[in-house]
């Protein structure tokens, strides 16, 4: 991994050996914190070993794999129906989002196709997984930085979607909804006119977030120019999704690529964000579930009627081959590498997570903030642990 | 009342004192506790809050208190042992000795202080002390952080609070609170006597640099970064369990409560009622019932100031160490300077 240009590279040590110099002088000893893996700020089993001067860091590096449960090896032992049972504990916040990228490659391998209705419900369910993902986070960011009560409103507004979803794929988390060639039901009677009715409520909670958070003086001064991410910098990373975007690159994997999911029949926005602090980040969540449920609103009035499934084999077999593909998920640029030896299960999977590669930038991105910044920082970028370490 | 106690052996005098302050500090504390933590905390954030132990959840601190005391009393290896037993303790007492000089009616004193408000100031600090050598004998690396947060912040927030004060003490004219409180309630604005002369009024902007600032000494959000659970686990606290903790948290609550009562009595008029009101013209003329009423509205003012507090403390983010820091230095202590100034050019004026 490339990790610094040159003159960064340089810059660091020259940084570390002042450093260095300055403690003999003073005969003052750093501190090594570790943030983690027990942490209420890292919401999983992150550690984060920062290296203190003060209150100030000096460096510091992500070390993951507390929470390794193994599922590119272990989808080797399963067949391809089975698989969407594994990766949607990957983002355990959007998982229905998690078996879509699976599913398209599978089909992609098999040369079938969802039909157009299930196609449909596809989108608005991956839409919906987006909502929900993205609405802890919003009330999460401000139990990250000491307002607490931002996040019991999203929790309470989370559940009416999580409730949608459970009622249409009968599981609240872990949807395991999606089949080789289609959806394993349709949608039950009065989801759609309840849909809209949850997307009005979403919005009004998006509002409700930006006045209590987001205009709040104290908030924006906590993230205003912290974390700041260059674009060459973001890109140098392989930053994704609203990170990248937030540091200014028009990129969204819904709009740019051509998949057979249904986001080109609605009329929505990419934003970006010119800054690339802490703030953009967050602030481009808050946009991106308004137009989620923009785009939930529209696709349900346009679903075509017709069948859920298409025409797939009892006991699927997928032909050898080998096929990427990957779709914008709520944390970022999620994709399955899947190679088929023509059994019933895949030959191997390489998972391209979103999360592991945000957190990529942490030690470039930690050093020389203050303690609290880090706490900051961690929340902005959004990982989910299960992302990380799959 | 004082004929009363007079009858009352010394002994006995001394025991109706200390259980009268028991009384004043954690009656307050747990009121405190289960109106603004429980309920209204609740309330702002669309839940219930506890609504199991006894009718609507009031019996619910009694059942929390319970529990941490049958917690294990635990030290880590590493803690300096005896002072890390010692510190929530000096914590907690310095809310008592902090109540001791409240005045709650016209005789119902603990102790009539002639420096009282030299006093409160003074022994308000000696919670840093507890907070400090918490932070550093629990050998935790959060705690300390924590610790040396609050030793920052709360000398930091002293300042402004003693310069708000002044305001106060050069209008008044003295340093007794039960003066002031009497000072305040047979004054007059501009010779209309109605309400008496509140230095809310009067002293508007020290009230709010008394209320910040006492925001900050009791380390409540948007100024919590001693605590700052995100962060630093629980600062301070973080090492504390079962009945030490408990104490912890009861002095958080009490010393919110004491505070609000300072600042009452500075601010609002404490006990007393516009003496015009029933034709009394000192502090001697003053009926007995006043005894009885004065603590009630004593009690009310501080729900009042606690409530804006928590109110505060549930609504906003927390600022970072160097905003904080920089807001008092730059900002509290200039304004409160200018407002000793203009107090005393107008006190020499009119």
């Amino acid at each position: 991994m490339t990790m610094l240009g040159d003159r960064q590279q340089l810059s660091y040590i020259a940084a570390q050996a002042a450093d260095a110099r300055l403690n003999l002088e003073l005969e003052t000893e750093g501190m090594t914190l570790n943030i983690g893996p027990q942490h209420p700020a890292t919401h999983g089993t992150l550690r984060i070993i920062a290296r203190l001067d003060g209150e100030q860091v000096v460096w510091a590096e992500p070390a993951c794999g507390y929470m390794h449960r193994g599922y590119e090896k272990l989808t080797e032992v399963r067949t391809f129906p089975q698989v969407t049972t594994l990766v949607n504990r990957i983002d355990w916040l959007g998982s229905f989002a998690n078996e879509v990228p699976f599913i398209l490659a599978a089909e992609k391998l098999m040369g079938v196709e969802a039909p157009p209705r299930a196609a449909y419900i596809r989108t608005i369910l991956f839409e919906l997984s987006r909502i929900a993902n993205v609405t802890l986070f919003l009330g999460d960011l401000g139990v990250q930085l000491g307002a607490i009560t931002p996040v019991f409103l999203a929790f309470r507004d989370r559940e009416y979607v999580l409730n949608l979803i459970e009622s249409a794929t009968g599981g609240r988390f872990h949807p395991n909804f999606d089949r080789i060639g289609g959806l394993k039901d349709d949608l039950p009677a009065g989801w759609i006119d309840e849909t809209h009715a949850v997307m009005k409520k979403l919005r009004g909670f998006c509002d409700q977030i930006e006045d209590l958070l987001f205009g709040n003086e104290i908030f924006q001064s906590r993230t205003r120019g912290i974390g700041v991410i260059p674009r060459d910098v973001a890109l140098q990373y392989g930053l994704s999704g609203a990170n990248l975007r937030a540091s200014g690159v028009d990129w969204d994997l819904r709009r740019d690529q051509s998949l057979p999911m249904m986001w080109n029949k609605a009329d929505w926005k990419v934003w970006t964000h010119p800054d690339g602090d802490s703030f953009a980040r967050c602030w481009i969540r808050l946009q991106e579930t308004r137009e989620s449920t923009k785009i939930v609103d529209q696709l349900l009035g346009v679903i075509p009627s017709g069948p859920i499934m298409a025409k797939v084999p009892k006991i699927i077999k997928v032909p050898e081959g080998e096929a990427w593909v990957s779709t914008e998920n709520p944390l970022g640029e999620m994709g399955y590498y899947v190679v088929s030896r023509g059994d019933l299960g895949p030959f191997r999977v390489k998972i391209r997570s979103a999360s592991f590669n945000n957190i990529s930038i942490t030690p470039w991105l930690l050093r020389g903030v203050y303690v609290p910044d880090i706490v900051t920082i961690l929340a902005s970028l959004y990982f989910i642990l299960g992302d990380i370490d799959r | 009342m004082i004929a009363l106690l007079a009858e009352v052996p010394y002994w006995g005098q001394s025991l109706l004192r200390v259980l009268g302050g028991l009384v004043a500090v954690l009656l307050p504390a747990g009121t405190i506790v289960y109106v603004f933590l429980f309920k209204m905390m609740s309330f702002m954030q669309s839940r219930l809050g506890p609504m199991e132990a006894g009718p609507y959840g009031s019996m619910q601190l009694f059942a929390e208190v319970g529990k941490w005391l049958q917690k294990e009393d635990i030290v880590p290896d590493r803690a300096d042992a005896r002072i890390f037993k010692m510190a929530p303790i000096i914590v907690l007492v310095s809310t008592f000795l902090l109540v001791v000089v409240v005045p709650f009616g016209p005789e119902a004193w603990f102790t009539d202080f002639e420096t009282g408000v030299f006093y409160a100031l003074a022994v308000s600090s000696i919670s840093v002390l507890g907070i400090l050598i918490a932070g550093w004998s629990s050998a935790n690396k959060y705690s300390l952080l924590g610790g040396l947060r609050a030793a920052g912040q709360l000398i930091a927030y002293e300042l402004p609070m003693v310069l708000a004060v002044m305001g106060v003490v050069i209008q008044a004219g003295t340093m007794n609170l039960q003066k002031i409180v009497v000072a305040q309630n047979t004054g007059s604005m501009f010779g209309i006597d109605a309400i008496g002369h509140p230095y809310v009024i009067s002293q508007f902007f020290g009230f709010i640099i008394f209320m910040i600032a006492i925001q900050a000494e009791l380390t409540q959000a948007p100024f919590d970064m001693p605590i700052a659970e995100s962060e630093l686990v629980s600062g301070y606290m973080t090492e504390y369990s079962g009945f030490r903790f408990l104490i912890f948290f009861i002095g958080e609550f009490a010393t919110a409560g004491v505070f609000a009562m300072i600042a009452s009595v500075l601010f609002l008029g404490g006990w007393g009622v516009p003496f015009t009101w029933f034709g009394w013209t000192s502090v001697d003329d003053v009926a007995n019932w006043m005894n009885i009423v004065g603590p009630l509205i004593m009690f009310t003012k501080m729900m009042l100031l606690v409530f804006v507090i928590m109110w505060i403390r549930f609504s906003y983010p927390r600022l970072r160490e160097d905003q904080l820091q920089r807001f008092a230095w730059k900002g509290l202590i200039p304004v409160a300077l200018v407002n000793i100034m203009v107090t005393a050019i107008l006190k020499v004026v009119f």
